[in-house]
């Protein structure tokens, strides 16, 4: 092999060959050879990824009969919109307060799992585990229930207590707490998961040499814990916010997007503007609208990321 | 070690006769020949016996004109329907023939074949069609679908006829009577005498269970209050009205009234929170089709026995009835469009039509106005003649309506699936605003719905 490791077998071939040797010697190219092995994974990528992504994009700078290219046209129609103003806001908060209650709630789950002996752990970790492990759609729907306006059974359990109903998706606050309720609900046994294995990777002795110097449990956690567990933190709330900026199903079944529009997020903004409207290109718009800031969100973690891990190596 | 006679080969083999047999067992399909070949995806029925009434007829009209018909009925939980619609609109590929949502006519109309020939054929024989069903399926002077039986809908009021007389001291049997004729008091069923029937029935305890949030029911029902008080939001050239419009105005003002009686979080209520009012027994009234009332009779019968269906009240501008049609559209890309226009003129006409409606027990709806005396109506109960005022009958002296009509219909699509006109309602009686913000916000929605062509 070659010092550049280009070449997987260098054949002697007899001259008269030039252009067959050539064709073998690419053929037998590392890189080709990791090119054509990729190939199917570049070819589902291309086509159930960035073929949508790319048609979405060409979409959104159609006009409503998509006869004419307008630019940015929607875009610049949804800003000057009452509605979607709303909607822009709703889901920074929709999937900051979730992400952020996932974060903290899974931190927790998990140093309270990690503190576990072994044996009894498994059960535990089961068990937390069942919210992510159902279909969202159909919890979701379990919820609806427990929420409905008119016969919630957890208001049918206050009542008991002599607490006053709690108008869950009534009122537009209430029906935003709710959603992100049922969100954190969901969404938590990843983060604890997540962040259950990042505890198991931390070395005991670095705990001890903290004790040793003194450390308090708090300064373990400040100076041990967290600084061992950052990345895996920026990946997980990373992802976490990607994919809750563009949950659908909650707000779908939960509130449709009411009271008045008060809990729509982007995705479910999309879906009634795009599809149930017949404004395909707007739809897109929508839903295209947070790309470019969660691309920025995401190119800076992650530089994060390999900053941290090149210091470390 | 291998298990005998399970070898390598035997699996592949039996595989690939599994997967032929699922492939081709999967649809229904009526194999006759000749007549060559349609795909058709229907409305999956809420009523149990609606696809089998479906199936039956297709299949007697396949075996006949020898043609193979594949018929799917797929559900609108989650829109699979509508989504199934966009993605052949699309991709230009799929059914032949496909159930459409009222809107959907509209937006897919540039993929749709014209049936005006169809239509005309049916109007000859049947009298006028539907104006609602005229104004949702017709584009640029053509038919774009043909107004289906199966699945459209009117939304009168389903009253409980007890509660009704003993809070609000109204005998709506007697106003609106099982016969081809008004009661005694009939033009005294206004929105006025809703309103104080409402506020009666709320004090009794029994409140309307009138929904008010995003979902048909409320936008429906709204739409064709708004049409009693003369109150459109949009011209038909596209031009928003909100401006100096002071019926609409006094709608809006009406119905934040009337919100005040309902229970407090209508706000919320999907289309099926109020069959569940009047199904608990909590409410002595709705608007909806037979569904609310056909669920009690078989979950409560006791409720059922005391409902009785009556027109919508009329207001300053007449009366109106909400009514919901759908449409069955041939794809222009579709290969059999002839067969297809065949298949749904004989679905149209009266005895498939009356089949269909007398297997629904009377939901479905025909556009013809000289279809509204099927005999189901008169029969079905208890009790006997509940529903006979469910259809549009010529003494009702009502017109049909669709909610935003007459704005073009893309427009009016956009404002019925937002709910503007409950969502203007709301952000009086709930949010606090002003009339005039509410109104200024509901101009500021139209003008973003218009721009962008």
């Amino acid at each position: 092999m070659a010092a550049d490791g280009t070449l997987v077998v260098a054949e002697a071939r007899p001259a008269g060959h030039g252009r067959a040797s050539t064709l073998q010697r690419f053929a037998r190219r590392r890189s080709t050879i990791a090119f054509l092995m990729t190939l199917p994974l570049i070819a589902i990528i291309g086509g159930l990824v960035a073929y949508p992504a790319a048609y979405a994009m060409y979409l959104s700078t159609l006009n409503r009969r998509m006869t004419a290219n307008i630019g940015l046209g929607n875009f610049e129609i949804l800003l000057e919109n009452d509605t979607f103003r709303a909607v822009i806001w709703q889901s920074c908060i929709f999937a900051i307060g979730a992400v952020v209650a996932k974060a903290l709630i899974g931190f927790w789950l998990a140093h309270m799992l990690h503190a576990i002996p072994a044996k009894g752990q498994r059960k535990w970790r089961g068990m937390l585990l069942v919210p992510w492990v159902i279909p969202p759609a159909l919890s979701t729907l379990g919820w609806w229930w427990m929420f409905d306006p008119s016969y919630s059974s957890i208001n049918w359990i206050l009542n008991i207590f002599a607490v006053p109903s709690v108008p869950w998706l009534g009122e537009p606050w209430w029906a935003r707490i709710s959603v992100i309720m049922v969100n954190v609900w969901y969404g938590s046994p990843f983060f604890m998961i997540m962040y259950l294995a990042a505890l198991k990777s931390v070395p005991d002795q670095l705990y001890e040499a903290a004790a040793i110097d003194g450390a308090t449990g708090w300064q373990g956690l400040r100076y041990v814990t967290l600084p061992m567990m950052q990345n895996i933190i920026s990946i997980t709330v990373l992802f976490s916010l990607i994919v809750t900026f563009a949950n659908y199903d909650i707000v779908r079944v939960l509130t449709n997007g009411g009271p008045r529009d008060m809990t729509q997020v982007f995705a479910s903004y999309a879906f009634q503007v795009g599809i149930l409207s017949g404004n395909l290109p707007r739809g897109a718009a929508v839903s295209l609208f947070m790309f470019p800031v969660l691309a920025i969100f995401a190119y800076f973690i992650l530089r994060g990321i390999n900053r941290r891990n090149k210091e470390q190596m | 070690m291998p298990i005998q006679g399970l070898s390598r080969r035997n699996v592949l083999r039996s595989g690939a006769g599994v997967i032929a047999a699922g492939a081709l067992s999967a649809p229904m399909v009526h194999a006759q020949g000749t007549g060559g070949s349609l795909r058709v995806a229907f409305w999956d029925h809420w009523v149990p016996t609606g696809n089998d009434a479906m199936r039956k007829l297709v299949k007697e009209w396949s075996e006949k004109n020898r043609v193979e018909v594949t018929l799917d009925f797929i559900n609108t939980t989650g829109n699979q329907l509508q989504l199934a619609g966009a993605a052949q609109a699309q991709s230009k590929s799929g059914h032949d023939i496909i159930s459409l949502a009222p809107w959907d006519v509209g937006s897919y109309a540039s993929v749709l074949e014209p049936v005006d020939d169809v239509i005309n054929r049916l109007i000859a024989k049947y009298g006028p069609i539907s104006p609602v069903s005229e104004y949702l399926a017709k584009r640029d002077g053509a038919w774009r679908g043909v107004p289906a039986v199966s699945g459209s809908q009117n939304k009168p009021a389903c009253v409980r006829y007890d509660l009704l007389q003993e809070h609000a001291g109204i005998d709506i049997r007697a106003m609106w009577p099982a016969e081809d004729k008004a009661g005694p008091g009939a033009e005294t069923w206004t929105w006025d005498t809703f309103l104080m029937a409402a506020e009666k029935c709320q004090k009794a305890g029994v409140p309307f269970g009138l929904p008010m949030g995003a979902f048909t029911d409320a936008v429906d029902m709204i739409g064709a209050l708004f049409a009693s008080y003369g109150a459109s939001m949009m011209d038909e050239k596209g031009k928003p009205t909100v401006r100096g419009n002071a019926k609409l105005r006094t709608a809006i003002e009406y119905a934040v009234k009337l919100s005040k009686f309902l229970p407090n979080d209508v706000w919320a209520w999907d289309d099926a929170s109020n069959n569940r009012a009047l199904i608990s027994g909590k409410s002595a009234l709705v608007f909806n089709p037979p569904s609310a009332w056909a669920v009690a009779k078989r979950d409560q019968p006791q409720v059922a026995e005391k409902c009785w269906t009556v027109p919508m009240p009329a207001g300053p501008e007449g009366r109106y009835l909400a009514y919901l049609p759908w449409t069955s559209g041939i794809w222009n890309f579709g290969r059999n469009k002839t067969t297809a226009k065949a298949l749904l003129e004989h679905l149209s006409e009266r005895p498939q039509a009356e089949a269909l409606t007398s297997q629904t027990a009377g939901y479905d709806i025909p556009p013809f106005a000289s279809m509204s005396d099927f005999k189901i109506w008169q029969t079905e109960g208890p009790p006997t003649g509940t529903v006979f005022n469910y259809p549009l009958k010529a003494h009702h002296n009502a017109k049909p309506s669709v909610a935003f009509s007459p704005a073009p219909g893309e427009f009016a699509a956009q404002m019925y699936v937002q709910a503007l006109n409950t969502k203007v309602i709301a952000r009086v009686a709930q949010g606090g605003d002003t009339m005039d913000q509410a109104l200024g916000w509901l101009e500021r929605e139209l003008s973003t719905i218009v721009r962008g062509g």
